[in-house]
């Protein structure tokens, strides 16, 4: 089982990739999404990138492909991106500054397997608002503003923020 | 022919997520509520995403000119093999509703069947669908048992709607001489065994929903097999518009 790879011992390719980000969620890199799987060198100017999509239709995924080629042809390399289903993305693959990121941007991160059960379906108050951090929140919608999240208010700031769901 | 079956196959497992997938994005827009128009949407997004997979797949199978467009786009109605509740209209909320639900409790226990198909990308392409496919019967059940147990009127629509798609719901859970074959090559699983688990599944949902089961004798329906009802042409129509005034058209 090949999960992501958070790092490439290529310091320049690497630098490269954690400017790529997810056009809908800017401040995480796909290097910190968990998205690339394996990079590797066929050439000497040439790379194979395998990357995960996160959810089946997500039309970012389109979108993150062409970033990488044109992120590393401006730096001199031919580029082929790969997309592998095999094992299938979940968030766990996020890592622990993508978490801080998200939450810094407004997006609660993915809770445990078990949390989000209990607050996307028995809907109890267990997602922190990443404004003020109190857990008195609410599901407003299972199905939010990308395939990955889920539409919440906190109840004591009042503000509505959106909840990365967990994908396992 | 070996690989004819599978390429038969993965049509028929890409239309039927498409074919609904077509009918909840003409909702784009038009949802009762916003959450439920957004819900709608992205679940015929993450539809499309899997149909992508299976028709990428086919693509490769049948080599030379066909891609996952062509193969989505440029079949007649006949080479279509979905089944024939999908294609249904969205009368109102409640045939969506239920429409989506009778379809997700059988999709999800074929992907988890399917996780284990002898085919790696099947297998790889259901353990990455079924993910998705739990949040949908989730959506959906959670409907059923809201508006059935809501108030005179929603039961009663909800009622309209299960009496209209229900008989049609056998089709899903009834193998076609494609997924005969793919069983017997341990690609698929045995339909007949899957049906029970799907039946005893819908009742329960039916009944703690305040809805009843209906009386009724199984439609007769073929869509597997390619005859579709009057709706799969106007859907067509629709659905191939772009492709058929603009051929090889790319946005």
């Amino acid at each position: 089982m090949v999960a992501a790879i958070n790092h490439i011992e290529d310091p320049k390719i690497n630098a490269i990739l954690r400017e790529v980000s997810d056009p809908e969620i800017p401040v995480l890199s796909i290097m910190d999404m968990g998205v690339v799987r394996s990079v590797e060198r066929v050439g000497e100017h040439e790379l194979l990138i395998k990357i995960t999509p996160t959810y089946s239709g997500c039309p970012a995924m389109d979108t993150i492909a062409t970033d990488i080629m044109l992120a590393l042809g401006g730096a001199g390399f031919k580029t082929k991106v790969e997309l592998v289903l095999s094992p299938a993305w979940t968030t766990d693959w996020i890592t622990e500054y993508g978490r801080k990121q998200l939450q810094e941007y407004g997006i609660a991160p993915p809770e445990s397997e078990s949390l989000d059960k209990a607050a996307l379906i028995d809907g109890k108050r267990v997602v922190a608002c990443p404004q003020c951090k109190s857990k008195n929140t609410e599901m407003v919608s299972q199905f939010g503003s990308t395939a990955c999240k889920a539409l919440f208010k906190c109840l004591d700031c009042l503000e509505p923020f959106d909840y990365f769901k967990c994908l396992k | 022919m070996k690989s004819n079956n599978l390429y038969q196959y993965l049509l028929l497992l890409g239309d039927h997520s498409m074919i609904l997938g077509h009918r909840l994005s003409e909702l784009c827009g038009h949802g009762p509520s916003l959450e439920t128009d957004i819900a709608l949407t992205n679940i015929s997004l993450d539809l499309f995403g899997q149909v992508r997979s299976y028709f990428q797949y086919a693509a490769k199978l049948a080599g030379g000119d066909a891609t996952e467009n062509t193969i989505a786009y440029l079949r007649t109605e006949r080479k279509y093999l979905s089944s024939t509740i999908l294609e249904q209209e969205n009368r109102d909320f409640a045939h969506v509703i239920v429409r989506q639900f009778l379809f997700d409790v059988y999709h999800r226990l074929l992907l988890e069947e399917l996780q284990n198909s002898k085919d790696d990308q099947i297998a790889a392409i259901a353990t990455k669908s079924l993910k998705e496919v739990k949040y949908h019967l989730r959506f959906s059940t959670s409907w059923m048992n809201r508006l059935g147990a809501g108030t005179e009127e929603s039961n009663q629509r909800m009622q309209v709607a299960l009496d209209y798609l229900l008989p049609m719901a056998h089709e899903l859970v009834t193998a076609s001489d494609i997924e005969t074959a793919m069983k017997d090559e341990e690609i698929a699983p045995d339909l007949n065994v899957l049906a029970i688990e799907y039946w005893t599944q819908v009742k329960a949902v039916i009944q703690e929903s305040n809805l009843k089961y209906p009386e009724f004798k199984d439609r007769v329906v073929r869509g597997k097999q390619g005859i579709h009802s009057e709706h799969m042409g106007r859907l067509l129509s629709e659905f191939q518009y772009m492709q058929r005034a603009y051929p090889n058209m790319q946005w």
